[in-house]
């Protein structure tokens, strides 16, 4: 304890000095995060890697590719399409949405006092999920929702008479724009914060008119926080099962809904495959966090 | 300026009518069990049901367990990380972001694959087993937002000098943690403990595939065989969500007027 905490006294936050460096090396302080890691370990990551190593294993443990050759076949590309469309459409929809939103409220002049209780109210929204959000989106749109008896009743609009069906594409993205909308309030409107008054005020002493501004000064500095927020909603729905079950069943076949159904009754005929379709699981959200992570840090530069 | 107003009350408009129309026709539906008149009757059904007592009163117990495994988890090691390993805090930060990069559904898969029967650690060989099995995957799913909020909170005090304060006057490490670290965090790990109170109370995956008799599983097989209760259940969850996030607020705010006092 001596060496490090004396020399700390007279600084608050000191950068670690080359010294302390040396004795921390030679010292046994890493064992104190040991337990955390240990966990991490057990419960997160070797599950995870026995996983991804299955994937490349037949079921006598030789290495292979076929599993994941398997995973070329129509009704597996079908659930990874699917789910990637309604992931797509709600993330990009939700963005869209909770950042006009955001952007009312940070930039649009409305009252001050509106904006807590809209946070606030984010924050439960965008926890609001699972298995609950499907029995509120049947209670409202569901055949004989809230909407759907009012929409019949005031306008004689039949909305399933239409083609609508909430247990759809459509249906679930709907759905999930109800906590993907607040979660995009949530992350965005720090980073509209972010836009600094002055650059508005030169830009349009310089001339530019409100959509210039917009369009050459405020988008590409907002670019990599929208795109990357874009790839975490992406993520978020894409690992998503509770609500789409509740909602569906087993009737659309989404990537999280094919590997339940897989590991409790082993319907693919194969543990391996499941192992294949749980590592595309991987490899997809993985991808897009980890642009999302690396557009944060792009766009923290200039929002600071 | 007077049209971009405009504009910003359509954009507020849209999202409030959009977030507040799903929780009236949820609430609606919820009062229509009784034909022709608005009852509390699907209320009532649900609560006198024994399954639904069980299985709340299992995700209540749940939950409370994983917020102490997630304290004695968390607590002591952002701590530690930042009084000794501060070049270890990237790495940290990762390993707490992984459960919101890796599917829970996918996490499960391989605690049934790996955990099983005939393995070296066979925690879902008893319900004792599958519990602890499942208490360790909550805590997992809860990891980002626990961290998070315990590391922001020991960031807003001075770990160092408090420790060295409380070990020249001879207190042992657990003494630190207890009677001076803890406190200090309090409302940072209140916050994060509140938040997995949200996510484990109704969490679905996990429990229905380790087949435990939890609220989730309750909620997905009442939605499945019911027309009215589900929409009561959903105003039930809708509330106990907003119960926690409320609570965030009230010790956050509760904490800065304490402050704000004693300055």
């Amino acid at each position: 304890m001596s060496a490090v905490s004396e020399q700390d006294v007279s600084s608050p936050a000191p950068p670690a000095a080359p010294i302390a460096n040396e004795r921390k090396r030679l010292s046994l302080d890493w064992l104190g995060v040991m337990p955390f890691i240990i966990f991490a370990v057990l419960f997160l990551i070797w599950p995870t890697i026995y996983l991804i190593a299955g994937a490349f294993q037949d079921s006598q443990g030789n290495l292979t590719l076929t599993n994941i050759v398997n995973l070329f076949q129509p009704s597996i590309m079908d659930a990874y399409w699917i789910s990637i469309k309604i992931s797509l459409a709600s993330a990009i929809l939700g963005a869209a949405i909770g950042f006009c939103v955001a952007a009312a409220v940070t930039l649009g002049g409305l009252p001050a006092w509106i904006r807590s209780p809209l946070m606030t109210f984010s924050g439960v929204a965008s926890n609001f999920a699972g298995v609950p959000l499907a029995f509120a989106f049947l209670a409202t749109l569901g055949r004989t929702g809230l909407v759907t008896t009012f929409l019949y009743n005031v306008f004689g609009f039949n909305l399933y008479g239409h083609g609508f069906n909430l247990l759809s594409f459509w249906g679930l993205t709907i759905t999930y724009l109800y906590f993907q909308i607040p979660l995009m309030i949530l992350i965005i409107t720090p980073a509209l914060d972010g836009l600094k008054k002055e650059w508005k005020e030169a830009a349009l002493i310089l001339g530019a008119t409100g959509p210039q501004y917009w369009r050459m000064v405020a988008f590409p500095i907002l670019w990599p926080a929208l795109l990357g927020t874009i790839l975490l909603l992406f993520a978020n729905s894409f690992g998503a099962i509770a609500t789409a079950y509740a909602l569906t069943g087993s009737s659309l076949s989404i990537v999280p809904i094919v590997l339940f159904a897989q590991i409790r009754g082993d319907v693919l005929q194969d543990p391996h495959l499941g192992y294949a379709l749980a590592f595309g699981m991987i490899v997809i959200t993985g991808v897009s966090n980890g642009i999302y992570i690396w557009m944060r840090a792009r766009s923290e530069r200039w929002l600071k | 300026m007077k049209t971009n107003r405009f504009w910003s009350w359509i954009a507020l408009a849209f999202g409030i009518i959009y977030f507040v129309v799903p929780l009236i026709g949820t609430l609606e539906f919820s009062l229509r069990m009784r034909r022709g008149v608005y009852s509390f009757d699907a209320y009532w059904v649900i609560l006198s049901d024994p399954r639904f007592q069980a299985t709340f009163g299992y995700s209540i117990v749940m939950a409370l367990v994983t917020i102490i495994v997630g304290i004695v988890l968390v607590v002591p090691t952002a701590y530690w990380v930042r009084l000794r390993l501060p070049g270890w805090r990237p790495f940290l930060e990762f390993i707490t972001l992984l459960p919101l990069v890796i599917p829970a559904i996918v996490v499960v898969f391989g605690y049934i694959r790996l955990y099983n029967t005939s393995s070296f650690l066979p925690l879902t060989g008893s319900a004792m087993g599958t519990n602890l099995l499942l208490v360790f995957g909550y805590t997992m799913l809860a990891l980002p937002y626990m961290y998070r909020a315990v590391d922001t909170g020991l960031g807003a005090i001075d770990i160092r000098t408090m420790t060295e304060a409380a070990e020249s006057l001879g207190a042992s490490r657990l003494k630190i943690m207890w009677s001076v670290i803890l406190p200090n965090v309090l409302v940072a790990v209140l916050s994060g403990a509140f938040l997995t109170f949200a996510i484990v109370i109704g969490e679905f995956t996990m429990a229905a595939l380790l087949n435990r008799p939890a609220f989730g599983p309750f909620l997905q097989l009442i939605g499945a065989n019911r027309a009215y209760e589900p929409a009561a259940l959903a105003v039930i969850s809708f509330a106990i969500t907003w119960v926690c996030m409320g609570l965030i607020q009230v010790v956050t705010r509760l904490n800065k007027s304490l402050a704000a006092t004693k300055r």
